[in-house]
């Protein structure tokens, strides 16, 4: 009675080991890590990386084995967390935010074999590439839409930190709206943080005390969007749909759609045609995407926030055609010149003509 | 009725048994926990307190992530034993990072082996400057120090945030806020060939032999502990509370501001705007774990850093979420102060239905 029981737990587990092993060597997973910098359930940026990580599983099924880990800091532990995902084995580890940087840097020297891609940076090396999106073509998008929807004129906007890629969101969404709307005027408040509903919907508030009546945001949480919606006014969806925190608030939103290229780059890796390189997408690709444009909209103005998307889609217009001066009223651009992406567009330290706040420095 | 009275005769072997026993109990309910979650017990056992203690990377890990728990914990248990709550070691720790990276970064380039102690003073110097703000507040105008330094944290967070996006920034680096990446003479020389673990582990446990040898067996720190318990008895006594509160903080503000430049010049190698990751505030708990007492604070600073690898590797392994390491520090220190009240006090039922 008690042999015949061992010898079957003895098979059994000599099967199931066997089945293992066969398993891995025949179906060639490919371990696909992710690091946020902060939680997945922010439903902004972090929000948006994961939701690439889960069309990265849906296409892919039981080929790929996905690892995320989430709200690392990004200072001295995220080269441990990094350092850990290559020692699990990751043939692919994706580091989100900027300032993993020097981090994946660091550990990728050690790690020749395991390909690293970091958003937003601008080092590479043999195994690490770069990736960003040019999210400023999603704010022109909706600079039109808000320049035409205010009645105040007052636009307000709530800013994480003066790096380039969000002063590129507050030029770009300024002379959008202006050009639409002449008198317009922007509000900025700098919350200096990515992600805390606290001081976000704080900062909403504070610019529709001070006459704003419709918000953009460029930090990770939907907190402004559900200020917007309590006080009746619009606001525009940051990284992903934000529509469910605000059903009569949000115009549209600037969705950042990962999925696409995180699919292709393990693909590639799949096929050994990996390589380092830096991308920098937007709509035309479709790494910016909006969401449905509300039915608040006046017709004239659907037409005219769709028209823009057909073009940028098709490559025709460009968010910074000249003329355009700076704020300090040197010129930039001249009349219908458009800025080469290095170094005027991936650098950007300056606000345009016409932004009546001081450059924070 | 329950009453919770005084004991009057609490148990010295208590005392001592106090954090294990509060160690088991946050083990036990953390098995709770994952038997709640539905995980393999063992296995995730494992993964959070056992696999940090294995191979050189993670012990090499521990060391790194418990060096500045220790030094800014042995600096606070100082003023803490006599009654001066520095609360803003988060605060000097960024200063010093500040004012020693400064010092690297003038001197980048420059080959030389006085640039790390040079760095280093100039940490201390800063640390010692801010926290010099709340007692100089405190001594002069009776402003109260837990505030001062509190709120001067969130003042050191945002002029962090102002150097690197301004004088300190990287003028190669597409004007993101980060410094330049330290030279090598500006960089922490390493303890363990191939790893992170930098001479700060070592600064970190002489100085908690000199902290055991002050509160122990020099006058400082009979006075400082005088000062906390009986401040009257201490005054009369002759002992100058002024001094008291500015030696304390000073020593504590130097102690972070120490730290502070370590990490900066240690495991990250640069000035960024997300240095501070909350062990200024951390170590406040490593020192009330440890009873204040030096040697335990070098346990304890371990203990807390086993906490945060294995939060990590539950995330990674068991894809558990990032608030676990907080649940377990926060486990740990409830048990360990509800251990406590029970070493010195007693609950008392009586039963008086009279009323």
């Amino acid at each position: 009675m008690f042999s015949t029981k061992l010898i079957n737990i003895i098979k059994i587990s000599l099967l199931t080991s066997a089945l293992a092993i066969s398993s891995s060597v025949l179906a060639d997973v490919t371990k696909v890590a992710f690091i946020y910098v902060g939680p997945t359930g922010d439903h902004g940026w972090n929000y948006q990386h994961d939701e690439g990580r889960k069309q990265l599983e849906a296409h892919f099924g039981d080929d790929v084995e996905t690892t995320y880990i989430e709200s690392v800091p990004e200072g001295p532990d995220a080269e441990r967390v990094i350092t850990q995902l290559a020692n699990k084995g990751n043939d692919i580890i994706f580091t989100t935010s900027f300032g993993y940087m020097n981090p994946t840097l660091k550990v990728a020297k050690l790690f020749p074999d395991v390909k690293f891609e970091h958003a937003t940076g601008y080092l590479r090396s043999d195994n690490v590439s770069t990736y960003s999106a040019r999210f400023y073509e999603g704010r022109h998008v909706i600079g039109k839409i808000a320049g035409k929807m205010t009645k105040s004129n007052v636009i307000g906007y709530i800013a994480s930190f003066p790096i380039p890629e969000v002063i590129r969101g507050i030029n770009a969404s300024y002379l959008a709206a202006k050009s639409v709307n002449p008198d317009i005027e922007m509000k900025i408040i700098w919350v200096y943080t990515w992600y805390d509903p606290g001081k976000e919907s704080d900062a909403a508030n504070a610019l529709i005390d001070q006459g704003a009546d419709i918000i953009m945001q460029h930090t990770d949480s939907a907190a402004a969007m559900v200020v917007a919606e309590e006080q009746g006014i619009y606001a525009f969806g940051q990284a992903s749909d934000m529509g469910a925190f605000g059903p009569n608030a949000q115009l549209t939103a600037i969705i950042d759609d990962w999925g696409p290229y995180y699919i292709q780059r393990v693909q590639d890796l799949r096929d050994g045609t990996w390589e380092s390189m830096d991308t920098f997408d937007g709509v035309k690709e479709g790494m910016v995407e909006f969401a449905p444009l509300s039915d608040k909209l006046p017709a004239d103005v659907k037409a005219m926030a769709q028209q823009a998307i057909d073009d940028l889609r098709a490559g025709t217009i460009h968010p910074f055609t000249g003329p355009i001066n700076k704020q300090d009223g040197s010129p930039w651009l001249a009349d219908g010149e458009t800025p080469p992406m290095f170094p005027d567009v991936i650098t950007m330290d300056f606000y345009v003509e016409g932004i009546d706040s001081k450059y924070p420095n | 009725m329950i009453n919770i009275e005084q004991r009057t005769d609490s148990s010295a072997k208590m005392v001592i048994l106090a954090p294990i026993l509060a160690l088991t109990l946050t083990a036990i309910s953390t098995m709770i926990i994952f038997l709640w979650a539905s995980l393999d017990v063992m296995n995730a056992f494992y993964v959070f307190y056992i696999e940090p203690l294995t191979g050189k990377y993670n012990l090499s890990e521990l060391l790194v992530k418990a060096a500045p728990l220790m030094m800014i914990a042995l600096g606070l248990s100082i003023g803490f034993r006599a009654g001066v709550w520095n609360i803003g070691a988060e605060g000097q720790y960024i200063i010093g990072a500040i004012s020693g990276g400064a010092v690297g970064l003038y001197y980048y380039n420059v080959e030389a082996t006085w640039l790390i102690p040079l760095m280093a003073f100039a940490a201390v110097l800063g640390g010692m400057g801010y926290a010099g703000i709340a007692a100089f507040l405190r001594t002069r105008f009776q402003v109260n120090e837990i505030l001062v330094t509190l709120m001067l944290t969130y003042v050191a967070i945002l002029f962090l945030s102002a150097m690197v996006f301004g004088p300190l920034r990287n003028p190669d680096g597409f004007n993101f806020p980060e410094s330049r990446i330290f030279h090598d003479s500006a960089t922490l020389p390493i303890i363990w060939q191939g790893t992170r673990a930098h001479i700060g582990f070592i600064i970190a446990l002489l100085f908690a032999g000199v902290t055991w040898f002050i509160t122990k067996k020099h006058m400082f720190g009979m006075q400082i502990k005088i000062s906390g318990s009986a401040p009257r008895a201490a005054r009369f006594a002759g002992f100058n509370e002024n001094k008291t509160i500015w030696y304390t903080l000073l020593i504590s503000g130097g102690l972070a501001g120490l730290a502070g430049l370590f990490e900066a010049a240690g495991p990250v190698g640069q000035l960024v705007p997300h240095l501070p990751v909350g062990y200024g505030f951390t170590a406040i708990i490593v020192a009330f774990l440890a009873r204040l007492h030096p040697i335990g604070i070098v346990f304890t600073s371990l203990l807390i850093a086993l906490t945060y690898m294995g939060g990590e590797n539950a995330q990674i392994t068991l894809q558990l979420p990032s608030s676990i390491t907080s649940v377990f520090q926060g486990m740990l220190l409830f048990y360990f102060l509800a251990c406590n009240v029970l070493i010195e006090h007693k609950v008392a039922f009586s039963f008086n239905w009279s009323k």
